[in-house]
């Protein structure tokens, strides 16, 4: 890899702009994508790898290619800067998660409580108009709080966003999916948001609550049979 | 979540390479059967004997480290296939019997 090529995908990464290396086997030839130069046949191939997420190779017509498919991180929004939170924002940095912490309240929302991790004190409808959530993102609300978490949870089901949680008992999440409906959602809309939120693991301190959230999380992205599972047939079971 | 990882090892190489170690960078570039890394996954390489990430579950390692140390060399890039029968993995690397092709190239 030349020193412009390495250049030039580091400031991708940086600008968190999806591209693909493009390297041919195995002479090493190399380019990024996308290129308005590129080869057209290369091009869409690259352009397929990114919406699949996916590296891999391809034969074309001038050889075979592997396409290495730098995607920006997955995001996750947290809503309630919380002790659980505290230890779901370490775990979730491990896994690859750009995370970004929303609370209104300044006495929870501190650096000293949460260092290394972008903290947003607007509102939760506010913060979630301006992260936008994207099929890359992951939504979890921890506060417990009905004016915290329902505005959250009303934007996240607004938008795309490929894992919907709510912390709070059955019986809490039965009035939240009540106040929610009466914003507008249907059953379907509601069937998104997992509650009570994470993988049924007998959780109890905040950092076992934290790795059912993300277990559930990485279930979901994978595509895990137990992610299929409503929280509810997995009770009966 | 794999492409975050592999970042993370090139972040690591350049890093290596700013420090005026001569460094390798080794891809999965393909897989068949059970092999623990998706392609994608990457490990770089010093001619000094660092390493940072993996392209299987430890079993190639160290014959990736061998190779890339030649690429270092030469400067040549080279494609590595690791495919072994089960009876034979526990020889040659993967013991979990699946197959891998490995891209080495020079971080010039």
């Amino acid at each position: 890899m030349t020193p412009d090529l390495l250049a030039a995908l580091t400031a991708a990464r940086a600008a968190k702009r999806p591209v693909v290396v493009a390297t041919r086997l195995p002479d090493g030839a190399q380019r990024l994508l996308p290129d308005a130069h590129a080869p057209a046949e290369l091009a869409a191939a690259a352009e397929r790898a990114l919406a699949d997420d996916r590296s891999g190779t391809v034969k074309l017509a001038d050889g075979e290619w592997f396409l290495h498919v730098h995607n920006p991180p997955l995001r996750l929004i947290v809503v309630g800067a919380v002790h659980i939170a505290q230890a779901l924002v370490p775990l979730a940095a491990q896994l690859g998660f750009a995370v970004t912490v929303v609370d209104p309240r300044r006495s929870f929302a501190t650096d000293e409580r949460f260092p290394d991790v972008t903290v947003r004190t607007d509102w939760p409808d506010e913060a979630m108009d301006v992260l936008a959530p994207d099929v890359r993102t992951a939504v979890v609300t921890l506060t417990h709080d009905p004016k915290l978490d329902d505005p959250a949870l009303d934007r996240a089901l607004r938008s795309p966003a490929f894992y919907i949680g709510a912390l709070g008992s059955r019986k809490t999440h039965a009035a939240r999916l009540k106040r929610l409906r009466a914003l507008g959602h249907d059953d379907a809309a509601l069937a998104r948001i997992r509650g009570p939120v994470g993988l049924p693991i007998e959780a109890v301190t905040a950092p076992e609550i934290a790795l059912s959230i993300m277990a559930e999380i990485v279930a979901v992205r994978r595509g895990a049979p137990i992610a299929a599972t409503p929280p509810a047939a997995r009770e009966a079971a | 979540m794999s492409t975050t990882q592999a970042e993370d090892v090139l972040t690591v190489a350049a890093a290596w390479r700013a420090q005026g170690e001569r460094v390798a960078v080794a891809t999965v570039t393909e897989t068949w059967g059970s092999s623990p890394r998706p392609a994608g996954s990457q490990m770089a390489i010093t001619a000094s004997g660092r390493m940072a990430g993996s392209v299987s579950g430890g079993c190639i390692e160290g014959a990736v480290a061998d190779a890339a140390r030649k690429t270092i060399e030469t400067g040549m890039p080279q494609l590595l296939d690791f495919g072994v029968t089960n009876e034979r993995a526990w020889e040659v690397g993967l013991a979990c019997g699946g197959k891998v092709k490995v891209f080495v190239e020079a971080l010039s």
